[in-house]
C-alpha cells in the first residue's frame, strides 16, 4: 500500500469515522499520528468514542470510512490475531483455565517458539512485573493488582512493537492503581513500546502519558502534552474536563495586544486572555483555575481588575485549602490555596476581592 | 546476644506473659458468661427451625411418597420370606439335606412338606409360592397348583379308619369336648352368630402333655376356624391333618396311660386299634400327584430359595442363576439383561453425544445473542416441554415410519428408491432420533448457562494475543465450557439410562431400554423382586457415573441454571 504520510508516524488514523447502526457516527472523522514509543492516553467521558477507537485499532471493530495505518500499512483488512499489537483489558481476561505461566505461554505457543526459548521469555517478562514466584497459579488465587500485572505481562510476553490498555486500572484501588501507573510508564518507557492508553481518569492520563487525546462527541478535542492540556485548554470542553476549572459568562468589549476585555453577565470588567474569540461583540466563557485566583492584595499587580466576593464555605483538605465564593452572581467559585502556615484561613461571611494575572485568565468557546 | 543477658530476659518474660495470656483455651465466653458456642446455638436454634418447619411440607411428601417406595422396592430385590414362612418345617429340614448328592429328600421331608402345604393350601398361600418358584424353575407354578386338593386328601386315610373305628370321631363336637377347656365349652354352649364375636378356643388343661402333636395341629386348625374361616369351631368338623396327627401321637409317645378326662375311652382304644391302621408313605403320596416331587432340580430350587434372603434376583438380572455350586451363568439363550444394559448404555451414551453436537452449536448462538433475540430462542428451545411427552413421541412415528413424512419426501426426491425406504423407526435408530430430541433441551440449558458466564473478551485477548478464531475457541472458550458440557452429560445420560416412554413407543424390540423390561415385569409378568433388582442395578450405574462426574470434574463445577 502506497505511504503518502510521514515516515516517521508509526499508528496513523486518518479520516477516520465509525457508525453501529447507519444514523449516527461514534467517530467522527478521526485523525491522529503517533510516534514510535510514544505513550499516548485517550481520554473522555464514557460514550465519546475512545474505546471504539482503540477496538478499530486491535481490529475487533473495522471503521466505516478512512484508514488506520500501522507502520505506514493499512491494517483495515488484516484479522486482529495478525496485527501483533498487544493488548491488555479492564477486567484482565486472563484465562481462568491456565495458570499464569500457560496464559503467558499461550501467544508463543501460537508463534509456534519452542520450549525452552518460551520458558526463558515467560520468566523474563514476569521478572519486569516481578511476579515469578506466581507462574504456578490460577488467576483466580491472584488479588486484582496481581491479576493485571499477569495482564500486562502477557501483553508484553511476545514482545509487541504497540500496546494497547482498555482501562486497565478501573477495578483496582486508588492506592494499587497510582502503584501500578507508575509501574506502567516505566516498563512503557523501558522498553520503548508505543501505548494507546484508555482511560477516563485524568489523572491516570496526565500523570502517565506522553500525549493526551481529550475525547468527546466522537472527535479529539484537543491532543497536547499534559500540562499544556491543564494550562492551555484550547475549548471549554477541555478547560472543564481537565482538572477543577472556575468559569465565568460575558461578552467581550474588546482585544487589544493580546488581552481581551470581556463585560460579565453580572456587569463586571475583567481582563482575559483570547483564545477561542476574535473580535467584540462576541459571547465568551472565561475559565480561571482556582488555584490561580488571588485574594491578597499586596501580591497583585498594580490595577488589576478585581471582582468582589464573599466568602461563602471553608473546606480544610490537608494538603490544600477550598474556599467556595459568590462571585459576579455565581455561587461556585472555588479557589484553592496551599496550607502553608502564612497562608489566610478565610471565615465564611467575609467580603473579599480577588483577582488574576490576564494570561491565566482565557477566554473560550460559550 | 550474651552482651546483654539483663535485657533477653527481660525481653522473654514480656513474651511469656503474652504467652500465656494467648494460650488459654477455654471455651469462649459470651457477655454474659456463658459459653459462646452454647448462646450462638441457642441463637440460631429458632432459624434453624423456622427453615425446618418451612421444607418440613415437602421433606414429608417426598419421604412418603418417593424414598419409602424406593426403599420398599429396594428391599423387594433380595427379599424372599415366601418360601421359609410358606413351607417353615419342610425349609428348616431341607438345611440339613444334601443338594449336591444324588439323593431326594428322605421321609421326614416328605411329611414335613405335607403339613406345610395343607396349612398353605387352607390359607390358599401354596399358589403365590408356586408363582414365586416358578421365576426360578419352570414348571413350580404348575405343581403347586395341582398339588393342591390332593395333598389335602392325603390325610383322609387317617381320617377314615379313625372313623371306621368310632363314629365319636366324626364329629367336631366330640373333638371339642375333650380338646376344649370346660370353660370355653360352656360359653360355646348357647353361642350362635348372632351373639357377636365366637369366644375363642382355650384347649383343655394338660392337654398339650397327653396328645403333643395333635394339639399343636388342632390349635391351628382351631385358630384358622375361627378367625380366618368364620365358621363355628363347636360344631365344624376337623381338618384330615388332625387325624394323621392324632395317629402319631397314639403310636408314639404319649402321656395317655394317666390321662382320665373326657374322652379318654375312645383314645386309649384308639391307641390300642392305631397301631394296626394302614400308614401313608409322603414320600410316595407325593410322586403319585406329580412325578416331578421326585426330581432333584425341584428340591434343589426349594432349598436354594429357603433363606429369607436372597441374591437369586440380581443373579438373574445379570443372567445368572442359582445352583448346587453357587451362581453360574444361565444358557446362552436365555441371556437377555447383559444385552439390555449394554444397549442402554450404549444407546445413552450415542444420545448424550448427539445431544452435545447438536446442542453446543445452539448455547453458543443463544449466549452470544442480545438478550431478547435470545431470550426468543430460548423459548423455541423450551416450547417442547410444553407438549406432552407422549405426543411429541407419537409425533416422532408420523414422521419416522416407512411410509412417513421423512421417507415419502425422500422418496419424491428420489434419494431413496420407494421400494428401498429407511427403516427408522421399531429400532435402534427410531429410539436415537427421538430421545435426543426429547432431550436436546436439557443440554442446552446448562450449556447456555454456562457459556452466559464466558466473557466475550476471552476470545477477544486470545485473537490480540495471535490465536487463530480456532485456536482462540478450543483453546480458550471451549475449556471453559467443559462444566456445562459436563452439566448437561450427566443430565442427559441420567434421564436417558431411565427413559420408559419413547424407547417403547418407537423402539420396536431392537430399541427398548433396561427400563422397558423393568416395566415389563412390574405390570405384566409381575415378577417384582427382579424388576426392582433391575432397577437398584440401573440406580447403582447412575450413582456410580455420578461419582466418578464427581471425582474427575467436580459436582460443584456445574451450573444448571
Amino acid at each position: 500500500m502506497a505511504d503518502t504520510k510521514s515516515t516517521d508516524a508509526f499508528v496513523e488514523f486518518e479520516r477516520v469515522q465509525k457508525s453501529y447502526d447507519g444514523e449516527n457516527l461514534v467517530v467522527k472523522d478521526l485523525n491522529l499520528s503517533m510516534p514510535k514509543g510514544e505513550f499516548l492516553t485517550m481520554l473522555g467521558p464514557s460514550g465519546s468514542g475512545k474505546t471504539t477507537c482503540l477496538m478499530m485499532l486491535a481490529g475487533f471493530e473495522t471503521a466505516t470510512h478512512g484508514d488506520i495505518r500501522l507502520s505506514g500499512t493499512s491494517i483495515n483488512n488484516i484479522p486482529p490475531h495478525k496485527r501483533g499489537i498487544g493488548m491488555v483489558f479492564q477486567n484482565y481476561a486472563l484465562f481462568p483455565h491456565m495458570t499464569v505461566a500457560e496464559n503467558l505461554s499461550f501467544p508463543l505457543e501460537v508463534r509456534k517458539i519452542g520450549k525452552s526459548e518460551r520458558e526463558e521469555k515467560i520468566m523474563r517478562t514476569l521478572g519486569m512485573v516481578q511476579m515469578e514466584d506466581f507462574a504456578g497459579r490460577r488467576p483466580a488465587q491472584l488479588s486484582g493488582g496481581q491479576q493485571q500485572r499477569i495482564a500486562l505481562a502477557r501483553a508484553l510476553v511476545f514482545e509487541p512493537e504497540l500496546v494497547l490498555m482498555d482501562e486497565p486500572l478501573g477495578a483496582l484501588d486508588k492506592q494499587l492503581r497510582e502503584t501500578l501507573q507508575f509501574e506502567i510508564t516505566r516498563l512503557a518507557h523501558d522498553l520503548g513500546i508505543t501505548v494507546v492508553y484508555v482511560t477516563h481518569d485524568q489523572t491516570e492520563a496526565l500523570t502517565m502519558s506522553d500525549r493526551v487525546a481529550v475525547f468527546d462527541d466522537g472527535r479529539i478535542q484537543q491532543l497536547a502534552p499534559p500540562d499544556q492540556l491543564y494550562e492551555s485548554p484550547e475549548n471549554s470542553f477541555v478547560a472543564q474536563f481537565i482538572g477543577e476549572n472556575n468559569t465565568l459568562d460575558g461578552v467581550v468589549k474588546e482585544i487589544k495586544g493580546g488581552v481581551a476585555m470581556v463585560q460579565l453577565d453580572s456587569g463586571e470588567l475583567i481582563q482575559a486572555k483570547p483564545i477561542n474569540v476574535t473580535k467584540a461583540g462576541e459571547r465568551t466563557r472565561v475559565s480561571i483555575r482556582p488555584e490561580r485566583v488571588e485574594f491578597d492584595k499586596s501580591r497583585m499587580q498594580d490595577g488589576a481588575f478585581t471582582l468582589k466576593a464573599e466568602v461563602l464555605e471553608f473546606i480544610y483538605m490537608g494538603d490544600i485549602f477550598r474556599t467556595r465564593l459568590r462571585v459576579a452572581g455565581r455561587d461556585d467559585f472555588i479557589v484553592k490555596t496551599r496550607n502553608a502556615p502564612d497562608q489566610i484561613r478565610l471565615t465564611p461571611g467575609t467580603q473579599i476581592e480577588i483577582g488574576w494575572l490576564p494570561e491565566d485568565c482565557r477566554a473560550l468557546d460559550a | 546476644m550474651s552482651d546483654a543477658p539483663t535485657a533477653q530476659t527481660a525481653s522473654s518474660s514480656a513474651a511469656e506473659a503474652r504467652i500465656a495470656d494467648a494460650a488459654y483455651t477455654g471455651p469462649m465466653l459470651a457477655a454474659d458468661g456463658t459459653p459462646l458456642k452454647k448462646s450462638l446455638n441457642r441463637a440460631l436454634r429458632l432459624q434453624k427451625m423456622r427453615a425446618l418447619a418451612l421444607i418440613a411440607p415437602l421433606l414429608i411428601f417426598v419421604l412418603v411418597t418417593f424414598i419409602a417406595p424406593i426403599a420398599d422396592m429396594l428391599f423387594r430385590s433380595v427379599e424372599n420370606e415366601i418360601v421359609s414362612e410358606t413351607l417353615p418345617r419342610t425349609t428348616t429340614l431341607l438345611a440339613n439335606w444334601d443338594a449336591k448328592g444324588t439323593e431326594i429328600p428322605d421321609e421326614a421331608v416328605f411329611e414335613a412338606l405335607y403339613d406345610d402345604m395343607f396349612y398353605a393350601i387352607e390359607a390358599k398361600e401354596h399358589t403365590k409360592l408356586g408363582g414365586r418358584l416358578n421365576y426360578e424353575l419352570t414348571g413350580m407354578a404348575s405343581l403347586f397348583r395341582k398339588s393342591g386338593r390332593k395333598v389335602e386328601d392325603m390325610g383322609e386315610v387317617y381320617q377314615d379308619q379313625f372313623e371306621g373305628l368310632d363314629a365319636f370321631w366324626k364329629t367336631g363336637e366330640n373333638w371339642n369336648s375333650f380338646m376344649g377347656s370346660d370353660e370355653w365349652l360352656a360359653s360355646m354352649a348357647g353361642w350362635t352368630k348372632a351373639d357377636g364375636r365366637q369366644p375363642k378356643f382355650k384347649l383343655r388343661e394338660g392337654m398339650a402333655d397327653v396328645l403333643p402333636a395333635t394339639t399343636a395341629t388342632y390349635l391351628k386348625y382351631a385358630a384358622f376356624t375361627q378367625n380366618e374361616d368364620q365358621k363355628n369351631l363347636y360344631t365344624t368338623d376337623p381338618w384330615a391333618i388332625v387325624y394323621s396327627s392324632l395317629h402319631k401321637d397314639l403310636t408314639g409317645e404319649n402321656a395317655l396311660a394317666d390321662y382320665a378326662g373326657p374322652a379318654a375311652e375312645q383314645l386309649k382304644a384308639g391307641a390300642a386299634a392305631a397301631t394296626s391302621f394302614e400308614t401313608v408313605n409322603f414320600s410316595e403320596a407325593f410322586l403319585d400327584i406329580d412325578k416331578k416331587w421326585h426330581d432333584l432340580d425341584v428340591w434343589t430350587t426349594i432349598k436354594a430359595y429357603s433363606p429369607k434372603l436372597t441374591s437369586g434376583y440380581f443373579l438373574n438380572a445379570i443372567d445368572m442363576q442359582k445352583s448346587v455350586d453357587g451362581a453360574e451363568m444361565r444358557p446362552e439363550n436365555q441371556q437377555i439383561y447383559g444385552i439390555l444394559f449394554y444397549r442402554t448404555m450404549k444407546m445413552s451414551v450415542i444420545i448424550t453425544l448427539s445431544c452435545i453436537m447438536l446442542g453446543y452449536p445452539v448455547a453458543w448462538i443463544l449466549a452470544n445473542l442480545p438478550a431478547r433475540q435470545a431470550n426468543l430462542l430460548l423459548i423455541l428451545v423450551l416450547l417442547p416441554f410444553w407438549t406432552s411427552l407422549l405426543v411429541r413421541t407419537s409425533a416422532w412415528k408420523v414422521l419416522l415410519q416407512d411410509q412417513g413424512v421423512i421417507n415419502d419426501t425422500l422418496v419424491w426426491l428420489g434419494i431413496v428408491a420407494t421400494d428401498d425406504r429407511l427403516a427408522l423407526i421399531n429400532n435402534q435408530t427410531g429410539t436415537i432420533i427421538a430421545m435426543t430430541h426429547i432431550l436436546l433441551p436439557f443440554m442446552i440449558l446448562p450449556l447456555y448457562s454456562v457459556m452466559q458466564t464466558i466473557q466475550p473478551t476471552y476470545l477477544r485477548a486470545a485473537k490480540s494475543l495471535g490465536a487463530t478464531n480456532w485456536t482462540a475457541f478450543w483453546r480458550v472458550y471451549f475449556p471453559q465450557s467443559v462444566p456445562g458440557i459436563g452439566a448437561g452429560s450427566i443430565l442427559v445420560f441420567i434421564l436417558a439410562i431411565g427413559y420408559y416412554i419413547t424407547p417403547a413407543i418407537v423402539g420396536g424390540t431392537e430399541g427398548t431400554f433396561i427400563s422397558n423390561r423393568i416395566a415389563y415385569h412390574i405390570s405384566s409378568s409381575l415378577n417384582w423382586g427382579l424388576g426392582a433388582a433391575l432397577g437398584a442395578i440401573l440406580l447403582a450405574a447412575v450413582m456410580l457415573l455420578y461419582y466418578a462426574y464427581d471425582k474427575i470434574v467436580g459436582i460443584d463445577n456445574v451450573k444448571l441454571g
